[in-house]
């Protein structure tokens, strides 16, 4: 019974998320990455490890029948690198976005659903981590350890939870009021108990948005701090391919090959998670309005980034970026 | 609540926040493996009265803080210790003498380095964000006035793209597109050996310099302020008093001017304080990509150069500015919205 209420919601989900368009394309492009990044061994043309003798006319050879997309500084192919880096740069988005929006979600309900002083805490905490510049802090942390890359996702991760937790946090409060709350309360359910069955199922989705968003921010400081040159340098992510290629002479060669690929990557992907976390956004929030000055009578389909949204529920939250107590 | 407290409290927030950087500041540099001093200090080359010179001549001498020998806590030290002749004490009164160490790659007090640089920073800063904010408004407004067409799904379709691109890629996707198709200069803030002689060909020397960040800047500002443009003007838009002053005959101009724009400007504001510390980002990457003399290319090189003081002033400098900035604009905001002081 159970399942097939489970299988029911899943498949009107399905069928709501099939008339979004933008989520539709987000998700099929994410989907394309990761086969690619799962199946980099199938796929690549050349293997990483492959033992190559390189002369001096394989470094930065122009595209040609060998490598699809010529060669880079070291004389390997570019095509399989960019394979292989897919799986460096997803590896690091998904779990750094997981770390932030782990700490995020729980500080964001913690902070929401007991109020008073732990709110006061956690808020004010949360206020001075996102006045703190994230990328020069995380360049700081990252060169004072070691570049790892278990050490490039923990620094994205714990400096990336902010937004998340001021969403979260609001959201929270939102729900806490609803009846059914107030009901379980009064018939005497446990904080944690209300926290799990009523409160989490129904930050859920925005969890998600969240994640998904987190996830192409992750990628992007990911590729910047490789390209200042704190990626880990026994891994190629597509940040590292970059600073290789603009630190190598690539710009005077002319590879522009090995300049352009990588970053098609992160746009691919950043691109992707943008689409689909606007989408899942409108689907969370389907708000069909027009204005008094539009073109057509037709009603106006809302289109924001979720980042967007973020920004307006700051705003709505009396827009004290510094964080006066008041507004927290 | 009344006004002047409002403000005394954010001054003191903002100040909270810098003591907070400053600590935090301190302790990293002194508690995370690659703590500079100690690491150049371990070098076998040098003797151990050479050692003890350099721990004396960078104060390692003295315990970081009072109690705490190192800030391993199995060690503890005494704490008969003056706690003024502690590291951190030191630290902070260097600090507070405007002393912020002597680079370790040019030799030069970082304080000084950074004063010459900050002004750079400003005028890119500056230079991008000015055009951002006029063409992302603009666009925003056309999105919002023409939702639904064409030109709307052009202005949003460009702006994700914008938001999907890596600062640093961008920049140097122009930097060769720029300097091989255009023939524009490909780095710097001047051209070095100075040929210019006179005012005008300095300054026409340095427009060239500052074409190519400058547009970087902005392609990668403008997608966003041109998104909250449009969602806030559409929001506007479908107010009751824009049907009012329509049924009064005004022309769509005039609505938008009089009526519309203004009420669009508070999140806007919001945005721009909001996006500071994102400037900043974008500051650093694309300061490295065209070696722009700034504090963003001083803390790229200061990585490059594993020069540990030149990171932590730089570090420091930038989190000032950043809380500084947004604690006017939080001022600006009260100002512009009267109903934030109720809160």
């Amino acid at each position: 019974m159970a399942d097939q209420v489970g299988a029911t919601n899943l498949r009107s989900l399905w069928r709501v998320f099939r008339r979004n368009r933008m989520a539709l394309v987000g998700l099929f492009m994410l989907g394309a990455m990761i086969f690619t990044a799962v199946f980099a061994p199938q796929i690549a043309p050349h293997d990483p490890d492959e033992v190559i003798r390189i002369s001096i006319d394989d470094i930065y050879a122009k595209p040609g029948a060998n490598h699809l997309l010529g060669t880079d500084d070291a004389g390997r192919d570019v095509l399989s690198n960019f394979i292989y880096g897919a799986r460096v740069s997803l590896t690091v988005g998904f779990f750094a976005a997981a770390i932030s929006v782990f700490i995020g979600a729980t500080v964001g309900i913690f902070a929401g659903f007991y109020g008073g002083r732990v709110e006061n805490l956690l808020m004010r905490f949360t206020d001075i981590m996102l006045v703190i510049p994230d990328l020069p802090l995380a360049i700081v942390l990252v060169a004072l350890t070691k570049p790892r890359l278990s050490n490039i996702i923990i620094v994205i991760g714990i400096l990336g939870w902010t937004g998340t937790a001021r969403l979260i946090r609001s959201q929270t409060l939102a729900v806490k009021q609803r009846k059914f709350v107030l009901r379980a309360r009064a018939i005497g359910a446990g904080n944690w108990h209300i926290i799990r069955r009523h409160i989490f199922p129904l930050v859920l989705p925005l969890i998600v948005v969240n994640t998904v968003l987190a996830i192409s921010l992750a990628i992007l400081a990911e590729s910047t701090l490789s390209f200042i040159g704190l990626g880990d340098p026994t891994t190629l992510s597509w940040g590292q391919m970059l600073n290789y290629a603009f630190g190598r002479g690539a710009m005077s060669s002319g590879a522009l090959w090995a300049l352009i690929t990588p970053g098609l990557g992160i746009v691919w992907v950043v691109l992707a998670c943008t689409l689909l976390g606007q989408g899942l956004e409108q689907m969370l929030n389907p708000r069909t309005e027009w204005h008094h000055l539009s073109v057509g009578a037709e009603m106006v389909d809302r289109e924001q980034i979720a980042r967007h949204a973020a920004m307006r529920e700051e705003a709505s939250l009396g827009a004290a970026p510094t964080g006066s107590p008041a507004s927290g | 609540m009344n006004r002047s407290r409002v403000l005394a409290r954010r001054i003191a927030w903002a100040l909270f926040t810098l003591l907070f950087v400053v600590v935090l500041n301190f302790f990293l540099f002194r508690v995370l493996p690659g703590d500079p001093a100690r690491a150049g200090i371990r070098d076998p080359r040098l003797t151990r009265e050479a050692q003890e010179a350099i721990r004396v001549r960078f104060g390692l001498d003295k315990p970081v803080i009072n109690c705490f020998e190192s800030l391993n806590p199995v060690k503890l030290g005494s704490c008969e210790v003056n706690p003024f002749e502690t590291q951190f004490f030191i630290y902070i009164g260097n600090l507070l003498k405007g002393d912020l160490g002597i680079s370790y790659h040019l030799n030069q007090p970082v304080a000084d380095i950074l004063r010459a640089r900050l002004w750079n920073t400003v005028l890119l800063i500056g230079a991008g964000q000015i055009l951002a904010i006029i063409l992302g408004m603009g666009l925003g407004i056309a999105a919002a006035w023409k939702a639904r067409t064409a030109i709307d799904y052009l202005a949003l379709l460009g702006s994700l793209m914008a938001w999907s691109l890596p600062t640093f890629w961008l920049g140097i996707i122009l930097l060769f597109w720029g300097s091989t198709d255009l023939g524009l200069p490909i780095g710097g803030k001047l051209t070095a050996g100075g040929s210019a002689t006179n005012m005008v060909d300095e300054w026409i020397d340095l427009g060239r310099h500052m074409i190519l960040p400058t547009l970087t800047y902005t392609i990668v500002f403008l997608g966003e302020y041109m998104l909250i443009m449009r969602s806030t003007l559409l929001d506007v838009l479908s107010e009751d008093y824009i049907l009012t002053a329509k049924a009064k005959g005004l022309s769509t101009f005039q609505i938008l001017k009089d009526h519309a724009l203004q009420n669009a400007m508070l999140p806007m504001v919001t945005l721009i304080a909001l996006n500071l510390g994102f400037t900043v980002a974008g500051a650093i990457q694309i300061e490295s990509v065209f070696s722009w003399p700034g504090l963003g290319g001083a803390i790229y090189e200061a990585v490059v150069r594993r020069d540990y003081p030149m990171l932590q002033g730089a570090f420091l400098w930038i989190a000032i500015a950043v809380i500084a900035a947004n604690l006017i604009a939080d001022l600006l905001y009260s100002t512009l919205d009267p109903r934030v002081e109720a809160g």
